[in-house]
């Protein structure tokens, strides 16, 4: 193996790739080259980092320096400074939220991002080049597999799993044990084991995040469970959308093939057992296990009741165990270190670590992974940095189109499965969108009404037909013609449809009105009765205005105004005529002087 | 070979690889998708035979999911980013200007079949939001007001 002086790592995650990441590592190893280092310096394109805010991101180690928000450009001088001189580029380094300094001494795990994190089902990505299966085994790849096939029976391995607390990561919190216990009770000639890579709750992507930067976890993990379930295949499902993860997907098997560590004859166990990656092709309720299976089969992805569970009656009819992405990263940490090490972190009910995908009104946008109990203020203050520009916090959302918005009262929940429920929303996938004042609730409940209207696949009456009517009732009153009982009629349509839907989707589609209504009522009632948006954010509800004392009649408003509403000449003051604005907001974002404003 | 004819013999490729496998109508379809950029009536029928199955059946697939479209797309596929946090940072401002700009109503395509504009689910760049593609290349921290200087840069202005 060729030994270098130092390594650059560069992100490749999806997030950094489309800021560039691709353009830096050619630009590297030219500059590598040009200056004669390709013998003592290797560039890696490693996942995700998790601070997407700052990408495209580099590391230099040994140093473990944090390059942030790097351009073509700052190649050269990285190269010319740091790797051929030993100068840090200090002007490059990546400035930490908190004390607002760029520290280039400062270590990884001392920013204070990452300090409050505990990186499992994460701790590879951003540390290994996930194209190449050595540094997976180098970081004790592989290894729990083997100990699961030659020191450990299959219901050793199960009850290891049982024991650990391990609950699913894709949302439901199902102790992942027992799936794996009910599936191995099953009789059958063939089972299957799958896996859910449709991450499709909008704002998450810590599961693609994973099968890009870590995918071999996936395929121990996944072989792991075929042994103690005794499956000898396993399918992968993912979403068609995650182009570099499905890459990476088809490379790792590959390799694992090639290794031996699929196929026949595993580790000379006489254990069988291989992979393959099947695509999605965008459907929302493909992430439902019912469905998701259905949609392996050929066929149009639509839920179908339970029982039968999957464990006795899944994929082509055989016993299926299916688990998230996620979920699979820890299993092969949980076999090497034991139950009780996973189980000493959490909470009562909740062990381990969950990964949320941070976004939205937060200055740090990216990947966090922490111990289950963390309350959400250290998410979203200490980890997160807050909300950009100054804005206050309005609610948090989490757990996508089936959970709920949270206000500020509840940010000193710890979160966990049960908590989170108690609370008025729910874990999901681990989707964490922040909002500030300029937020409407109300909107922001229509949004996710509109997306499960558009995603319902159609099958049941409540679903299909109830969540439209809730949406019409919601586009009405963020349009200002609600009416007095409307907040009643969503009520009693979201019990219906909690009630009486037929899958997940359906009966969590009414949650983020109910949550939003819990919490914010009061905007609703502000819409409907005042024919008010008190975020200044539904068009039909709002006027913009110019304030006199501030405009310097610089006609920059007038210019832009596409509908010709602004009069006033130079140097004065100037008016928009509300009859004809067609409040586009143009004038307000050319305004240089923060005259005008929305009320 | 014409053009048409060689997709055709590719298609037939694809349906004869995938014959024996379990599920196999989904990865033709997406095949069909790659090489024709849609999957019209023809082709469609093309796999019900190819695959042994009814034309409904394909229909009610290529239907039920959204990546399968039945019309042609234009040249440039321009897919604004709706998920929660490119919302929440003013993606359907960015999603109306485009379509102000192209003259057509989102999910639509322009008349010289140059555009097709479309809303999508997450992209999961949610670090760049608001976020969107025109054929892969991906715009990220957008505000309205790039909106004409991107687009002039595929109408081959710029």
């Amino acid at each position: 193996m060729d030994i270098y002086r130092a390594h650059v790592l560069v992100c490749g995650g999806t997030g950094c790739s489309s800021s560039g990441s691709a353009t830096l590592i050619d630009r590297f190893n030219e500059k590598i080259a040009e200056n004669h280092l390709d013998k003592e310096v290797k560039v890696i394109r490693t996942g995700c980092f998790g601070l997407c805010e700052a990408g495209p991101v580099v590391i230099v180690y040994p140093d473990g320096t944090f390059y942030s928000r790097v351009k073509p450009e700052d190649v050269d001088e990285i190269v010319t400074e740091h790797l051929l001189k030993g100068r840090k580029v200090e002007h490059l380094v990546y400035v930490d939220h908190a004390t607002r300094q760029q520290d280039a001494e400062k270590k990884l795990e001392d920013i204070t991002f990452y300090k409050h994190q505990h990186r499992i089902a994460l701790r590879n990505c951003g540390v290994i080049d996930p194209e190449n299966i050595d540094e997976y085994l180098a970081m004790d790849g592989y290894r729990a597999l083997e100990k699961a096939l030659t020191q450990m029976t299959r219901e050793e391995v199960i009850d290891e799993i049982l024991k650990s607390g391990l609950r699913g990561r894709g949302g439901g919190g199902f102790p992942t044990g027992l799936k794996w216990k009910f599936t191995y009770q099953s009789q059958a000639d063939q089972k299957y084991v799958a896996c859910n890579a449709d991450e499709g709750d909008p704002g998450a992507f810590m599961d693609r995040s994973i099968l890009e930067g870590d995918p071999h976890a996936i395929i121990e993990a996944m072989a792991i469970a075929g042994y103690a379930i005794g499956a000898s295949q396993g399918y992968i499902y993912v979403r068609a959308e995650y182009p570099i993860a499905v890459k990476r997907l088809s490379i790792a098997i590959d390799q694992a093939r090639e290794y031996g560590l699929l196929g026949k004859n595993i580790f000379e166990t006489g254990f069988d057992f291989d992979l393959n990656i099947r695509l999605g092709a965008g459907a929302f309720v493909c992430g439902e296990e019912t469905a998701l299976m259905h949609s392996i089969e050929g066929k149009r992805g639509e839920p179908t009741a339970r029982p039968p569970f999957p464990a006795v009656k899944g994929l082509f009819g055989k016993p299926t165990m299916l688990n998230n992405v996620e979920t699979y990263a820890n299993v092969a940490q949980i076999i090497l270190h034991g139950a009780d090490w996973y189980a000493s972190m959490g909470t009562e009910k909740s062990k381990g670590t969950k990964v949320f995908a941070l976004g939205g009104k937060i200055n740090n946008t990216g990947l966090v992974e922490i111990p289950m109990g963390t309350p959400l203020r250290t998410i979203i203050y200490d980890i997160g940095g807050g909300c950009p520009n100054g804005k206050k916090f309005k609610a948090v959302q989490t757990g996508g189109p089936s959970g709920g918005c949270l206000p500020e009262s509840l940010l000193d929940t710890p979160v966990d499965y049960d908590n989170l429920i108690a609370a008025g929303s729910m874990m999901g996938s681990g989707g964490m969108i922040v909002m500030d004042e300029d937020n409407c609730m109300v909107d922001i409940a229509r949004f996710y009404l509109d997306f499960i209207v558009d995603e319902s696949c159609g099958k049941c009456a409540p679903c299909r037909i109830g969540t439209k009517r809730m949406k019409e009732i919601l586009d009405r009153i963020v349009e200002g013609k609600g009416e007095e009982g409307d907040i009643e009629k969503l009520e009693q349509l979201a019990q219906t449809i909690k009630n009486t839907a037929l899958c997940g989707l359906g009966q969590t589609a009414p949650n983020p009105v109910l949550s939003t209504l819990k919490f914010f009522r009061d905007e609703y009632e502000a819409h409907i009765k005042e024919k008010r948006c008190p975020a200044h954010h539904c068009r039909s509800l709002l006027q913009y205005k110019i304030d006199p004392a501030k405009c310097k009649g610089c006609t920059a408003c007038a210019r832009i105004c596409p509908a010709e509403a602004i009069s006033g000449t130079v140097k004065q003051p100037h008016v928009i005529d509300v009859q004809k604005c067609l409040k586009c907001g143009s004038c307000m974002e050319k305004c240089r002087f923060g005259a005008i404003s929305r009320v | 070979m014409s053009e048409m004819e060689s997709k055709y013999a590719e298609l037939r490729q694809i349906i004869e690889a995938h014959k024996d496998w379990p599920g196999a109508l989904m990865p033709v379809l997406q095949g069909a998708q790659e090489i024709f950029g849609c999957v019209p009536e023809d082709v469609q029928k093309i796999i019900a035979e190819g695959l042994g199955v009814t034309l409904s059946e394909v229909y009610g697939v290529a239907t039920f999911y959204s990546q399968f479209s039945l019309q042609p797309k234009g040249e440039y596929v321009i897919s604004v980013c709706l998920g929660t946090a490119c919302y929440v940072k003013g993606s359907q401002m960015v999603l109306d200007k485009l379509s102000e700009e192209l003259g057509i109503p989102v999910g639509s395509t322009t008349k010289d079949g140059k555009f097709t504009l479309q809303a999508t689910r997450c992209l999961g760049a949610c670090g760049l939001a608001p976020v969107m593609t025109i054929n892969g290349d991906v715009y990220g921290r957008l505000t309205p007001d790039q909106v004409p200087g991107i687009l002039a840069k595929y109408r081959g202005e710029a």
